[in-house]
């Protein structure tokens, strides 16, 4: 991409956040948030979050691979562990990418 | 007594707490936008204007990956739809200020600022209307430059970063922390599992449209999951 398409996505991406988090706060006087709007909105952080997780772990050379050799599976499921119990960002990416490296340096 | 400098300032110590997971989130952004081969304004105006780590992420995995600009907006969008909830959720707190204060105090909204905005909301008593937005606008802007200045050093660093290190594997990570609290409830945790699946078989279809139509199946499962599944059967089985 040309570094003049960067920016136009860049300032695009910024300017349609800033509607999507303006939209209620400037627009409840006339409009209140449709029932089936707020159920489906509900699920948007964890069916996108997933589908950036899964292929990056379920994928990680290309096709998918469930087998011991897919290190990166391997370390992400730590991290799940790891992310499930402490909630904690420093220590989940402590030990994904320390199980990661371990991995690496003995295969 | 309440004034607005100490509820700005009771702002900026109940989000303190969070800024020590929120630097280092930070700090990978700015490492990935080096390694995306953004120039150091782009990286920045990226950080400052869109200033939400998971979009952002997944716009460098993206433009590094020469998606098609149209494919990049659209999946950033998605990621940032949670915000249109955040804002009708704090809509009737603020529809007494003008669009001087709105504007801006929407301009920072972000995961963080918003569960503790409305929680201070709910929990305060009507004087809240005069200061609440004052203890936001606290939270927002402290978590605002933590969240620059950590791009800034991540991207600083992030050149000299080799490539064994695998580093690009931290972003499916911080994924990974922001996607647990997610799972409160079985429909949510229906929502996840179809899009993660869909998203991985879908992942070869061009112009990564994977990640939007793994999306869509998990918000559609989320919904369908609600609706099929009794809440008490659901408790049930929970238990």
């Amino acid at each position: 991409m040309s570094h003049t398409m960067v920016w136009i996505v860049i300032l695009a991406a910024g300017l349609c956040t800033f509607l999507l988090r303006l939209s209620f706060i400037q627009l409840w006087q006339w409009l209140s948030m449709p029932q089936w709007l707020h159920r489906a909105l509900q699920y948007v952080p964890a069916a996108v979050l997933a589908a950036l997780v899964m292929p990056a772990l379920l994928r990680s050379g290309g096709a998918i691979d469930i087998s011991p050799d897919n290190l990166r599976l391997i370390a992400g499921c730590l991290a799940a562990l790891v992310a499930w119990y402490t909630r904690s960002v420093l220590l989940t990416l402590a030990v994904g990418m320390g199980a990661l490296w371990l991995l690496q340096a003995l295969t | 007594m309440k004034t607005r400098r100490s509820s700005f300032g009771a702002g900026v110590t109940a989000v303190s707490v969070m800024l020590p997971g929120v630097a280092p989130f930070g700090l990978i952004a700015g490492v990935t936008a080096a390694s995306a081969d953004l120039s150091i304004a782009q990286a920045m105006v990226l950080s400052m204007t869109v200033f939400a780590g998971a979009s952002q992420l997944a716009m460098l995995q993206l433009i590094s990956e020469n998606a098609i600009p149209a494919v990049i907006l659209l999946t950033a969008l998605t990621i940032n739809l949670r915000f249109v909830m955040y804002s009708a959720s704090l809509a009737p707190h603020m529809q007494h200020l003008g669009a001087g204060w709105r504007a801006p105090l929407a301009f920072f909204l972000v995961d963080q600022n918003y569960a503790l905005g409305v929680r201070r909301y709910e929990a305060g008593g009507e004087d809240e209307k005069w200061f609440g937005h004052w203890f936001y606008l606290g939270v927002s802007l402290a978590l605002w430059v933590t969240w620059q200045t950590s791009t800034l050093v991540g991207l600083l660093l992030g050149t000299g970063v080799p490539r064994e290190w695998s580093l690009d594997f931290a972003i499916p990570l911080v994924f990974l922390v922001l996607l647990i609290p997610a799972l409160h409830q079985r429909p949510h945790i229906a929502a996840a599992l179809t899009g993660g699946l869909v998203a991985t078989v879908a992942a070869p279809l061009p112009f990564n449209l994977g990640i939007m139509i793994g999306a869509a199946a998990g918000i559609t499962a989320g919904v369908l999951f609600e609706r099929l599944v009794p809440a008490h059967a659901s408790a049930e089985a929970g238990k």
